[in-house]
């Protein structure tokens, strides 16, 4: 009754989906396992015949600039995205938010892939990249394709991946261009599991005193990590000032029904604290995005 | 391509080649395989950091880091960090700061600490304290040596850039120093807890061992009705499954009252979820798992009782043959009604305190074995060796004398390791099956089946004259004892005899009911139970100062027991009561960090969200058993040839420094360096019986049997001296391992050796007897001496989201005699920060008797990050029975934090936080309201 039979160290993309593909009894792809090897352990997931390891894919643990976008491997380890300059420069929400998952030794193996394909609502490189309009990049035996990141979700820990055929390579994220600029926040419990009450990500982009442009995602703000596109719009095209913010934080109110987490937050501690993050957010955000620091409380 | 069947990596330097194996983590294949102890598993879940190891100098959690992935890549444990600084004779810098600076308390999780630190010192050399904060926020330390830990690693880390020895802290030395006593000593088993070296029971592995496993109930009530374990005695690999019906002695187990079924049998009742219906031993763990799956137990379900006050009720079911209360405790003094009656003011609330865990770093394991006299020898870190020596003798049948409890190194108690927890089950396994058993407790296990801190309701009324004379309390206090008595009674006593503070007031009345419930067992917990009442007693405290419009600090110290005293249990207090200085001397650091008024709430500059202030609370606590229990501890002292001294007794270490406090006492007596002195503990073939380790007393009690084992062995050789040399006895003297006598100065070797020629051992054994105290409910005295401690805890409140943060502590304790100082300031933090969690982390949930909180995950306790400034004052007022002049000191150092941070709480936002732990969401809600109304 062990909890696999079988370990697998791929180094390449076709020989990892080859595996996945032919191995008889139950297969699992495993990356940094610190959500998996957990749940394997402590029974909440059936033991496996075969982990399928992809820390040692080499297309998977590339770390670069690709045209258009930063490409970020689904091996690349959370430390290593933490302390990127090329993260800090083009998605400094993933940089914030994947120096915050665990303490370092969770880092130096947990991987956004692995974050991302786990599917929780609420999963802080989950959330940072939404706001960054990230795109996935899937393997299977017919090859690579690009699909957008909220399609890849179906419920709380429920992905569309097949597990039989399917791995994540990588993330897209499109370069940072002038006067724009992303964040992240979180607010934790000190009791309890290590999950955030609320996070926030968000992306914009300035135009003098006016928001042109704005992302935004929360979590957990409902069965899949999603966007919370009523308040973008509210606040797509306006002046950064109270107003905006204000009725930016009521269409996010009016559209996102939180919920209740018992031992964790109520639902109506959780819309307090989405004022609070959605403020503290986007001020953080705007001041990046350059022009003159203004404090909007 | 094939799956990976092979590892082939380097460790600690030196090439590896084994065979992979289904299902294996790279801990277990380091400590089975390789025999690499050092690495510990505190968790197996993640969370602790206790595993952590170096892979390619990158810092990973190796309980969760599958064996086969190691290949191809090279590997650090601990073992191997002596060799990095290219010397193996030398202690990495590393190791030998985290000794000097007294980071290392029980030890558990120090290698974990040293590799985390070691990887972060490769990056960075020279790391701020925050860098430090943000490597070890998730490498746990329960014994709390966060300030210390911090310390250790910035002067490591300025050693190996300069090149220089590493530098010690500034220690303050007891202002009664003697030559040992008062000075700076190092922990005697620092190096091998640095080194990886340090043997925990898990640690130890027997030729034919077997892994033993108990079959717990899972329910919180009902009735055994059937139970089929045939499946799992089929099971090949398994020696031995047993029920109720093959224990050959007593069926019940318990430290005070045998109410405690060993396992419960078939018509009986399971009364929590953590019972045990069956014991399985098995070659392999996998094996003994994969039997406890098989058994198949039958219960009749029963409603469950959750809470005290609803198990006092006529209609609730009785749990036990005498009902659902434990004990109704009283005290009574003078009449409260006429107090209140006289009281200018009178103020009443009620208060609740939750469950809390240990959590204690290395999880429960002993090993059982049956030894070719056919004794049964039990390898167990226990808080009461004695104890557990009688409870497995009386379950197997046995007399006592043919079962040895031989005590190996603890990884933290704090209580926790008072009552049995598999140590009857695998004797009885050991001795059915004739070779020895281990039973290793996982996290999830430790957490649902040891006993706990009790959750308490406590109502406090308080009246007091205009001036702020105190002049009635009335306490009434509902104690949650759980499924089993454990020490609840006596918890809950301690709890009881302190809710009405450290004050001495005329009327005072309390009412305690601790009642058995469906929740797992509660017992001893550091605080034994006036953790929970300082909260409520120095909240109210707090309140009441408010109402008569008077300065907090002004109101206690009008109240505070002085010598002349009479306690609310009718004991005058004849010496040792610094509380007063205590509280002047946090005044006076407060008006020196804050200004005239630290109470007063303050902005956050730039961050008017952000408010702080201080808040102080004052507690006492006493120093052993009391309450008429004979409190005795027995030690014996023995001179070797070659010079050196050992000292035997069955006392616990469990991280607070006992080793060290002995061998400082009976190298004082002989004026050797404390090198000299070896300690022996906790054989109970080879060491006197020392009593239990709680309630505060080894320092005082066992130190007293040290002493006076080494005074009666001293003045044994003086009288051979004097009459061989023919002068009298009072021109001996003893100094740096010498005897002089005449002029003439003989080795202590010597004597020895002399001695045994002689005929006589060179060995004197000492029973020391505690003043003696009277029961609860008879005047006099109740117990032989008090600590004292006042606190002030600076918070920072963010009156958006409710989030709370300490930022300071300012800690005067009354020690008596800080005997060992640089483990007082171990003591100090480390009780701090369990204060703090106390406050502000921790929450044992229960929902039903079910318990929620079944993983670390789940159950936080302080990290570094949480981790304020401390400063820790030390105030002396010694007490005349105890050695040197002290007392004990491990549980008061815990017990003001918690109100002292909520009191600051109320300061700075006006929220009064009357249940614990603080829920920031509640704080939000309070402030909101506030706004809104
Ligand atoms: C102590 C601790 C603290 C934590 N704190 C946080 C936190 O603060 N915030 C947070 O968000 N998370 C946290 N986590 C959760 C976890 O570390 C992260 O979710 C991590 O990013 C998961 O990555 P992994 O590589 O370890 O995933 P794994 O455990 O290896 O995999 C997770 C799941 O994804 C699948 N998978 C992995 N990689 C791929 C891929 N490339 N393609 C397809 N499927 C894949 C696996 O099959 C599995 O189902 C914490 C965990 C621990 C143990
Ligand atoms: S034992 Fe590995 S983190 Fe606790
Ligand atoms: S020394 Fe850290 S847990 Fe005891």
């Amino acid at each position: 009754m062990t909890i696999w039979n079988h370990y697998y160290l791929p180094s390449t993309l076709d020989e990892a989906i080859e595996l996945l593909n032919q191995t008889p009894g139950s297969a699992r792809v495993i990356a940094g396992g610190t959500d998996l090897l957990l749940d394997l352990q402590q029974g909440r997931h059936a033991p496996v015949d075969t982990l399928v390891d992809v820390n040692q894919v080499r297309e998977m643990l590339v770390l670069e600039m690709r045209g258009t976008h930063l490409f970020i491997g689904a091996s690349v380890p959370l430390n290593q995205i933490t302390t990127s300059e090329l993260v800090l420069e083009h998605a400094q929400a993933l940089s914030e938010a994947s120096g915050l998952i665990g303490g370092p030794q969770v880092r130096n193996t947990g991987t956004l892939g692995g974050n991302v394909a786990h599917a929780l609502p609420a999963a802080d490189g989950t959330i940072s990249i939404m706001a960054l309009n990230a795109e996935v990049e899937i393997a299977s035996a017919q090859g690579l394709r690009r699909q957008a990141l909220n399609t890849l979700f179906l419920g709380p820990g429920k992905s569309a991946l097949d597990p039989h055929g399917e791995i994540i390579s990588g993330f897209y994220l499109p370069v940072r261009k002038a006067n724009q600029a992303s964040g992240f926040s979180r607010i934790m419990r000190p009791q309890g599991v290590a999950l955030p009450v609320i996070n926030m990500a968000a992306w914009l982009e300035r135009d003098g005193d006016r928001i042109q442009d704005i992302r935004i995602a929360v979590g957990p703000s409902g069965p899949i990590p999603q966007r919370i596109t009523a308040a973008e719009d509210a606040l797509r095209g306006r002046p950064y000032n109270e107003e905006s913010l204000s009725d930016g934080l009521k269409a996010m109110l009016n559209s996102v029904k939180f919920r209740t987490s018992p031992q964790r937050a109520t639902a109506e501690y959780r819309q307090k604290l989405a004022g609070v993050l959605l403020r503290e957010v986007i001020q953080k955000v705007w001041q990046r995005a350059g022009g003159p620091v203004s404090h909007v409380v | 391509m094939t799956d990976q069947t092979l590892i082939e990596c380097i460790v600690n330097g030196k090439q590896v080649r084994l065979p992979a194996r289904p299902g294996e983590m790279l801990a277990e294949m380091l400590r089975e395989r390789l025999g690499l102890t050092g690495t510990k598993i505190g968790c197996n879940e993640a969370e602790c950091g206790a595993c952590t190891v170096l892979i390619d100098n990158k810092p990973i959690l190796s309980c969760t880091f599958p064996a086969v992935r190691a290949q191809g890549r090279n590997i650090l444990t601990i073992e191997g960090l002596r060799q990095i600084s290219g010397d193996e004779d030398h202690l990495h810098p590393l190791q030998e700061a985290f000794i000097l600076h007294g980071a290392v308390q029980c030890g558990f999780c120090i290698p974990g600490q040293i590799m985390t630190s070691y990887a972060l010192l490769l990056k960075k050399p020279e790391p701020t304290a925050e860098d430090i904060h943000h490597a070890l926020k998730d490498t746990l330390c329960r014994c709390a040596g966060y300030p210390t830990i911090e310390r250790a690693i910035l002067a490591a880390a300025e050693a190996m850039r300069t090149g220089q020895p590493v530098q010690p802290p500034q220690i303050q030395e007891s202002a009664r120093a003697q030559k040992v006593i008062g000075r700076v000593e190092m922990r005697p088993e620092a190096v091998e807890k640095t080194t990886g070296a340090a043997i925990y029971t898990d640690d130890l592995k027997f030729e034919g061992m077997l892994y033993g496993r108990a079959k717990r109930a899972g329910i919180p009530h009902g009735r055994l009705k059937k139970l089929d374990v045939s499946e799992a005695r089929n099971l090949p690999g398994v020696w031995a499954v047993l029920t109720a019906e093959d224990i050959p002695g007593d069926h019940y187990h318990g430290l005070v009252i045998p109410d405690w079924p060993t396992m419960v049998g078939i018509g009986e009742r399971v009364r929590y979820v953590g019972d045990t219906v069956a014991i399985v031993a098995a070659e392999t763990k996998e094996i003994a798992a994969e039997a406890l799956d098989l058994i198949e137990a039958e219960y009749e379900l029963l409603p469950v009782i959750q809470d005290p006050v609803q198990a006092r009720k006529p209609e609730t079911e009785a749990l036990h043959p005498g009902g659902n209360l434990l004990k109704h405790i009283k005290v009574r003094k003078g009449s409260t009604e006429a107090g209140f009656e006289q009281a200018d003011v009178v103020m009443e609330h009620v208060f609740h305190t939750p469950t809390t865990d240990h959590a204690f770093l290395e999880p429960e394991c002993s090993i059982a074995r049956v030894n070719d006299e056919g004794r049964m020898e039990v390898y167990v870190g226990s808080q009461i060796p004695y104890a557990d020596r009688n409870q497995v003798a009386r379950a197997l049948g046995w007399p006592e004398e043919r079962v040895r409890i031989i005590g190996t190194l603890i990884g933290g108690g704090f209580g926790g390791k008072e009552d049995i927890m598999g140590q009857i089950h695998s004797a009885l396994l050991a001795n059915a099956t004739q070779r020895p058993v281990k039973i290793l407790f996982d996290r999830h296990e430790s957490l649902v089946v040891h006993p706990k801190r009790h959750a308490t309701q406590i109502r406090v009324k308080m009246g007091a004259m205009r001036d702020g004379t105190l002049v009635s309390a009335e306490t009434e206090l509902y104690g949650d004892t759980g499924a089993y008595a454990s020490l609840g009674e006596k918890v809950m006593t301690r709890a009881t005899t302190h809710s009405s503070g450290p004050y001495s007031i005329a009327n005072v009345k309390a009412d305690c009911y601790a009642m058995y419930t469906n929740n797992p067992p509660a017992g001893a917990f550091r605080g034994f139970g006036v953790t929970q009442s300082a909260f409520a007693v120095e909240s109210l405290m707090d309140m009441l100062a408010e109402r008569l419009g008077m300065d907090r600090i002004e109101l206690r110290k009008k109240n505070a027991l002085r010598v002349g005293s009479i306690t609310n249990t009718g004991q005058v207090l004849r010496d040792s009561v610094g509380l007063v200085e205590c509280i002047e001397k946090v005044e006076a650091e407060l008006h020196r960090l804050a200004g005239p008024d630290p109470f007063a709430p303050r902005e956050v500059e730039g961050s008017p969200h952000l408010v702080r202030a201080w808040g102080l609370a004052a507690a006492y606590k006493n120093t052993g058993l009391g309450g008429g229990a004979p409190d005795k501890s027995g030690a014996e002292v023995e001179l070797y040839p070659d010079g050196t001294l050992e000292v035997r007794t069955s006392a616990a270490e469990i991280g607070q420094g006992l080793v060290t406090v002995l061998r400082m006492i009976v190298a004082e007596e002989f004026g050797v360096r404390g090198e000299r002195v070896h300690v022996l503990l906790s054989d109970t073939d080879l060491t006197p019986d020392g009593g239990p380790t709680t309630a505060s007393r080894q320092t005082y009690v066992t130190g007293n049997a040290a002493r006076g084992a080494a005074v009666a062995l001293r003045q044994a050789l003086t009288s051979m001296l004097a009459e061989k040399y023919d002068v009298p006895p009072e021109q001996i003297r003893f100094v740096e391992g010498l005897a002089q006598v005449n002029g003439q100065e003989i080795p202590l070797g010597a004597l020895a050796t002399e001695m045994q020629s002689e005929g006589r051992a060179p060995r004197s054994m000492f029973e020391y007897w505690a003043p003696a105290t009277r029961p609860l409910g008879e005047e006099g005295d109740m117990h032989f001496a008090f600590g004292f401690g006042v606190q002030a805890a600076e918070v920072e409140v963010n009156r958006l989201t409710g989030e709370v943060r300490v930022v300071r502590i300012v800690a005067a304790t009354d020690v008596g005699t800080a005997i060992n100082p640089l483990g007082l300031q171990g003591q100090v933090e480390g009780g701090v920060m369990m204060g703090l969690g106390n406050a502000l982390t921790e929450h044992f949930i229960l929902d039903e008797g079910r318990v929620v909180t079944d993983r670390l995950a789940r159950y936080r306790i302080p990290s570094i990050t949480h981790t304020p400034e401390i400063t820790s004052i030390i105030v002396e007022h010694a007490t005349s029975g105890g050695p040197y002049g002290a007392k004990g000191i491990g549980e008061i150092v815990s017990i003001p934090t918690t109100p002292a941070i909520t009191n600051a709480i109320y300061n700075a936002v006006g929220v009064r936080v009357d249940s614990l732990p603080v829920d920031q969401e509640k704080i939000a809600e309070a402030l909101a309201a506030e706004k809104a109304g």
